[in-house]
């Protein structure tokens, strides 16, 4: 094990190659990558570096010295095409071969896109630095932006908008913001959350297509009831998609990312880390891919031990975590909370200041989301999780709220 | 090793306490990594380095 090629330079990537040099290996990193930028940390695009307090520096992931001194063969600005696995050679965009003894796929997501909006002016994605720099400079006090889908991305770009004085209209096509992420309770505690900073959230909202002005840019958003959205900008954050094309000669492409066992394994000499990777995660019994800044990093560390240390192998069996900041609120949440079962409240301050809720699924407490509550009210919260504690037991802890 | 920590740039995960209590804790009010022990013994080496590697901010800067 000499070659380890791993494709994707972002968090996943670039956290496998420095765990690698950490743990011992020696050997040849081959670090490939599609973007030119040297790798950088994407949770701050949509708060920080579009509201213009950080400058895209600030966004590195290391810095230039840290990533010089892990003695990488960095590749930047080429995407892989293909890959084959009897011969074990990654082909790069310029015709490269990249031949490896051991692969690691990290290539991530990327942005889903509304049907015939390509390359017209005014309708954006959120994923990549250059993305956020072009939504960045139209965020001009009076303008109207228009938000197509309200999770994550979408909820957080709504909020540092209005904090920019951009007028904001927030499209759902379910019937409670954030309710597929988050479930229907924490949906509608953000969507007040929304309302009370002046966003405009429409909900049942079908979008069927865009009117645009005569010089083509986009000029509104078309709803299946017949309204017309006026809009002098567009958002799309309608979820991603794994990119996998370039696995797709390899058989290694799933229907939803690249299928991996428990060890993240997902063919004899590859590995798959970070969002494009669907493991089986033993602590839940279930298969799942995370899009999460934090499971990037930790599954990149696990991966790396198990290369290392193969006979001391372990499964990655995390309790997966998110932050998300809107309006300077800091919503955190442990867990699996997509497909529970059941979701209470356990806490609910009127002025909406804290906020908790407890997830089920089965007969046990899979994950919490709370806002305003201190570490030592999380902490045992965790805990209760990663021990799959019973879920009226859960509940009826002393430190339950 | 000398471990040193950027709280502006923290983002409150507690990754880092959860790894290594003896040398992070977190502010009460907002979560922020706060600084025990900034020249850790040896025994606690492994620790702050994963925690140094995992923290999704970037905020835990080690030198040796």
């Amino acid at each position: 094990m000499n070659r380890i090629a791993i494709v994707g330079a972002s968090a996943g990537g670039l956290s496998t190659a420095e765990a690698l040099r950490r743990t011992g290996y020696q050997g040849t990193i081959t670090l490939v990558g599609d973007e030119p930028e040297m790798p950088y940390d994407r949770p701050p695009l949509s708060k920080q570096l579009l509201a213009g307090q950080w400058t895209p520096s600030r966004l590195a992931l290391r810095s230039e010295a840290d990533i010089e001194a892990l003695g990488l063969d960095l590749r930047l600005g080429v995407p892989a095409t293909a890959l084959d696995l009897a011969r074990r050679v990654v082909t790069l965009a310029d015709d490269t071969p990249v031949p490896y003894d051991t692969l690691i796929i990290a290539t991530g997501v990327r942005a889903r896109r509304l049907p015939g909006t390509d390359g017209v002016a005014g309708v954006h994605t959120l994923r990549s630095l250059p993305d956020a720099l072009t939504l960045k400079d139209r965020l001009v006090p009076g303008r109207h932006l228009v938000i197509v889908g309200a999770g994550f991305v979408g909820a957080e770009v709504a909020a540092t908008a209005r904090g920019l004085g951009v007028r904001v209209t927030l499209l759902e096509s379910g019937p409670v913001p954030l309710a597929l992420a988050v479930g229907e309770e924490a949906g509608r505690f953000l969507t007040s959350l929304h309302q009370q900073h002046g966003v405009d959230i429409r909900t049942g909202a079908t979008v069927t297509g865009i009117a645009r002005t005569a010089a083509g840019a986009v000029s509104g958003i078309q709803l299946a009831d017949g309204a017309l959205v006026p809009a002098d900008d567009v958002l799309v954050a309608i979820g991603s998609t794994p990119n996998t094309e370039w696995l797709s000669g390899s058989g290694l492409a799933g229907r939803d990312g690249v299928s991996c066992d428990e060890y993240c394994a997902v063919a004899d000499g590859v590995y798959a880390v970070g969002d494009v990777a669907r493991w089986y995660n033993p602590l839940f019994g279930a298969e799942m891919r995370v899009e999460h800044r934090t499971n990037a990093a930790e599954q990149a560390l696990a991966v790396a031990r198990n290369l290392v240390a193969p006979q001391a192998r372990r499964p990655f069996a995390p309790v997966p975590y998110f932050w998300s900041d809107q309006y300077g609120t800091r919503i955190q949440a442990y867990g699996c909370l997509r497909d529970h079962d059941e979701a209470v409240v356990i806490e609910a301050d009127p002025n909406g200041r804290t906020f908790l809720v407890a997830y089920r699924k089965d007969d046990r407490l899979v994950g919490v989301l709370a806002t305003g509550k201190t570490p030592k009210t999380l902490r045992p919260w965790r805990a209760r999780i990663t021990a799959r504690a019973p879920w009226t037991a859960a509940l009826n802890h002393p430190t339950a709220a | 090793m000398k471990v040193s920590v950027a709280a502006e740039k923290c983002v409150a995960a507690g990754q880092c306490v959860l790894l290594a209590p003896q040398v992070f804790d977190q502010r009460e009010e907002d979560g922020v990594v706060v600084l025990l022990d900034e020249a850790p013994g040896p025994e606690l080496h492994d620790a702050v380095r994963e925690s140094a590697m995992v923290c999704p901010a970037s905020a835990i800067h080690v030198t040796q």
